[in-house]
């Protein structure tokens, strides 16, 4: 009998394991660990939302939707996109519910891709993206960002990328792991690209919501991109409801229903149950949301210090809820690095090449966790820098955080 | 200054250096701050919520609904004032409705919060009737849920 593994399609079985789930079986080995981590929000969702999803199966509320998802909550979503950004997209041909941002995405990237298409990614980037190009047949192009240009694509760096092969541009931002966000001019800027070599963009939003100090720009809005952009939310980020799976995809009707077309045969449709959940954060979560992005941005505070004060260069994440500082002053790998931390002090955060090459020398560390936690986590990670011989600072009361500040220590002894 | 206050009521705790680097502000402008609420009795007192039950200790409370007779000039004040000079009584507060008064009071057993209540509270001039309640079970405090089964259920590491 032929192996499994000579059997299984060479695309799946060519597709590296990800750097992520190796350094997860490490963690779960380790008693007593504080994880940084954790790319989800330490909030549970909030209890009106739960409390309207227990109503709806009180009320019987258990069949299939609609394929494109529940036409209130394409509605409500419809709303809110215009009064956030001023973008209106039609609820009834324009709007598709999903199970969450990655179906959303490998369907997008399905109902595109002929085998050989390039698309462009900035990275670092989340670790799905590169596979899901993959499975659909495509190529995926990177486009190596880094701590000199905060992590924002350039659009000569992507006008550089560009090949007669290019179908898509997939942005992500606020971005995972970076916490990098995009300015509307340098977005402006990357729309010229796109408009001139025609390519389709993929916007996965899904932490826009999450955006301190200034305001998100969304892709859509901007002057002329509505038609070339494929627009993708969710509610697992801004409203705490990872496990309810919930996303959504806004485009171009034609578009919408191809990717519908997908959806239909292989999903058929995103669980009711969640979709309840879902139309109530909407339409009533906006203050719950508010409170949790404010709680958010005061350890983004707390994180930033910490880094500054043992020594590790940190550029200021304004989105998400990342860090992403620079470790090389330790000396060490990214992947040494956390799996030192790891030994010695118990702290789990993961290595900034698991999102792909350019993340190496940084480690992501996330601040969706208790203030208590994030004290105590980084108390140790400064004990385990200074050991490795990088100089901390000596500080002073809380000034703004200035990036160019962060001074480097000597590598290498520990 | 809002903020401040909100970080103070969740965590009386918190340092003015916390507080800095939570909120992003100096540190000398923060303390400036709390010592001026502080002054200003804005803060009134800072306190530690205890589940009592867990360390041992028999407490019992009541809610108490006063119906009274206003005073001139006055109003309820007066007589508000009587009642909530007792340390017995943890709060009071004037209602809207079919009572006048909520007072909540604590004692170490019932038979000495119904002493208060017949001795002390029912015979001063101007309460009308006093209904007592005593509290079987506290479910939330304050905020904070008492005995809360949630917990953190996500996995360590995930993208």
């Amino acid at each position: 009998m032929k192996s499994w593994s000579d059997r299984l399609n060479p695309v799946v079985r060519d597709i590296p394991p990800s750097g992520i789930r190796k350094f997860f079986d490490l963690v779960c080995e380790t008693p007593g660990v504080i994880s940084l981590g954790v790319g989800e929000p330490d909030f549970v969702t909030p209890w009106h939302i739960r409390e309207a999803c227990i109503y709806s199966l009180e009320k019987g509320h258990t069949m299939y939707t609609s394929n494109c998802g529940l036409p209130e909550l394409r509605r409500a979503i419809a709303g809110d996109l215009a009064a956030s950004y001023g973008v209106r997209y039609d609820p009834g041909t324009e709007i598709l519910i999903t199970v969450g941002v990655s179906e959303a995405l490998d369907l997008a990237m399905r109902a595109l891709l002929s085998p050989g298409d390039e698309v462009l990614m900035p990275e670092p980037s989340y670790v799905s993206y590169s596979p899901t190009v993959l499975m659909a047949g495509g190529r995926p192009v990177p486009i190596a960002t880094g701590l000199e240009e905060g992590f924002k694509l350039a659009a000569a760096r992507v006008e550089a990328a560009v090949t007669p092969r290019t179908k898509v541009l997939l942005l992500c931002y606020p971005n995972n792991p970076t916490g990098a966000v995009m300015d509307r001019q340098s977005l402006l800027d990357i729309a010229a690209v796109a408009e001139a070599h025609d390519l389709v963009v993929i916007s996965d939003e899904i932490y826009d919501k999450l955006t301190y100090d200034g305001k998100h720009t969304c892709v859509s809005a901007l002057p002329g991109m509505k038609e070339r952009t494929i627009l993708l939310n969710g509610f697992s980020k801004s409203y705490a409801m990872t496990g309810w799976r919930i996303g959504y995809a806004c485009g171009n009707p034609d578009f919408i229903a191809a990717m519908t077309k997908i959806h239909q045969y292989t999903i058929l449709c995103a669980p009711i149950t969640a979709q309840k959940a879902a139309l109530e954060a909407v339409t009533r979560g906006g203050e719950g949301m508010l409170r949790m992005v404010q709680q958010y941005n005061r350890r983004r505070h707390l994180v930033m210090h910490a880094f500054r004060d043992m020594g590790l260069p940190c550029f200021e994440p304004r989105g998400a809820f990342y860090a992403f500082p620079q470790i090389s002053a330790t000396g060490l790998t990214s992947e040494d690095f956390a799996a030192d931390l790891l030994r010695e002090e118990k702290v789990a955060v993961v290595p900034g090449n698991a999102f792909g090459p350019s993340g190496e020398g940084f480690v992501r560390c996330s601040y969706a966790a208790s203030t208590e936690d994030l004290g105590e986590a980084f108390r140790r990670m400064a004990r385990f820098v200074r050991r490795r011989g990088v100089r901390p600072r000596i500080i002073s009361g809380a000034r703004r955080y200035v990036p160019e500040e962060a001074v480097l220590g000597r590598a290498g002894q520990a | 200054m809002r903020e401040i206050l909100e970080l103070l009521e969740e965590n009386a705790r918190l340092t003015a250096e916390e507080i800095a680097v939570m909120l992003n502000m100096n540190v000398d402008d923060v303390r400036d701050i709390i010592r001026e609420l502080e002054k200003n009795k804005t803060i009134l007192k800072y306190m530690t919520l205890v589940n009592w039950e867990k360390a041992g200790v028999e407490k019992v409370s009541a809610l108490i609904e006063v119906r009274l007779t206003p005073q001139r000039d006055v109003g309820f004040d007066g007589v508000a004032e009587r009642i909530y000079r007792f340390p017995e009584v943890r709060s009071v507060r004037l209602m809207s409705g079919a009572y006048d008064l909520a007072v909540f009071v604590e004692g170490k057993n019932m038979r000495e919060v119904s002493h208060f209540v017949a001795t002390k509270l029912s015979t001063i001039e101007g309460v009308i009737t006093t209904a007592t309640h005593f509290v079987l079970k506290s479910y939330k405090e304050d905020g904070v849920i008492i005995e809360d089964g949630e917990s953190d259920h996500r996995l360590t590491i995930t993208p």
